[in-house]
């Protein structure tokens, strides 16, 4: 089955939009996790 | 399948946020809030932010397997027919993964980060969400929204302990709270918002028992609310600000309550305004609720009280 000029350019914003939010959420988290290892190998409380 | 060109293409970022029932999420994040700040003691302000997105994918995992379970019925309510799965939007096995996944990952992150005993709750409220309630209970028993009620209760019980570590009875009677809250709350919306739940299966307890004992129901928790929001107080959990707010909040909810028990609907052209008045108040009255409890150990801490 192969999909027609427009639904090709839909299958590819939608993919790239994920990769972006996946790629966000992905660093956000890579900050979180550093943040949090300092707070508990410090023992800051 | 009968959508075979949209379940061709990969499903837009948005629908899986929307899976996550972002509105739900906004209430559970603010008592689990309440909860976290009204426990005695300190947390780092990363990990209490850590603690309170893990308490959010949480309720976002668990709503996203609830819509998983529940496409058939979604499909055949009209408030929830525009959902991303009735609209055949994606595949039903991507609610899936993405619900047991975003679950898996809150309760190992809460467990690493913060402590196992917050972890555990967190996967027993995921689980009580999405299995005993959505799977076993909700299409079986007129209890449902008393049962439901529970899963609600969980967030400032959760963002209470990843504070102490510990189970004490102060976040006990949090949970006991919204539990006792929540049926009052959902039965008086029953009561005036014509919904499909009877249509695909789901027996609520105005249809199944009458409209005459919802009512009566209704004012039995109201009743019970009172002594019951009151009662951190009572133990010395909090201070006068919180016991006054909670006696004379829980007041209003019984006085509101009592017209909508003792009512009966005048005709389908009834307007329903006492029962519109004591959903609309339910809400404030959570709300209103908790915010004292955070005032009140605001105060407290600062020498005030």
């Amino acid at each position: 089955m192969s999909m027609t000029p427009e639904e090709q350019a839909e299958f590819t914003r939608r993919r790239k939009g994920r990769n972006l939010v996946v790629a966000g959420l992905l660093l956000a988290f890579v900050v979180l996790f550093f943040f949090i290892t300092i707070v508990r190998i410090g023992g800051a409380q | 399948m009968t959508t075979t060109t949209a379940t061709q293409l990969p499903a837009d970022w948005r629908d899986f946020f929307a899976l996550t029932k972002p509105r739900v999420m906004s209430l559970v994040v603010f008592t689990g809030l309440c909860g976290m700040i009204a426990a005695p003691g300190h947390i780092h302000p990363v990990l209490g932010f850590t603690a309170i997105l893990c308490i959010a994918m949480g309720a976002g995992g668990a709503a996203a397997l609830n819509q998983w379970w529940e496409a058939d019925l979604d499909a055949g309510m009209k408030r929830t027919a525009g959902r991303p799965l009735p609209q055949g939007r994606m595949e039903r096995t991507s609610a899936r993964d993405f619900g047991v996944g975003l679950s898996a990952a809150s309760v190992l992150l809460m467990g690493l980060a913060i402590g196992w005993l917050a972890g555990a709750i967190l996967a027993v409220s995921i689980f009580y969400y999405s299995v005993v309630y959505t799977i076993w209970l909700k299409p079986r028993t007129p209890q449902n929204i008393v049962i439901g009620g529970g899963a609600g209760a969980f967030p400032p019980l959760i963002g209470w302990v990843a504070v102490t570590g510990e189970i004490t009875l102060m976040p006990v009677l949090l949970f006991a709270i919204i539990f006792f809250w929540t049926p009052p709350h959902f039965w008086a919306l029953a009561l005036f918002v014509k919904s499909d739940y009877a249509k695909v299966g789901i027996p609520m307890m105005p249809v199944v028992a009458g409209e005459a004992s919802t009512r009566k129901q209704i004012l039995a928790y109201s009743v019970l609310l009172l002594p019951l929001s009151a009662s951190p107080w009572f133990i010395g959990g909090t201070g006068v600000v919180y016991g006054i707010a909670a006696l004379a909040l829980s007041a209003l909810f019984l006085a509101l309550s009592v017209p909508v028990a003792f009512r009966r609907r005048a005709g389908d052209d009834d307007a329903m305004r006492p029962e519109k008045r004591l959903f609309a108040y339910s809400v404030f009255y959570l709300f209103a609720l908790f915010a004292a409890l955070v005032a009140d150990r605001l105060l407290s801490v600062q020498g005030i009280i």
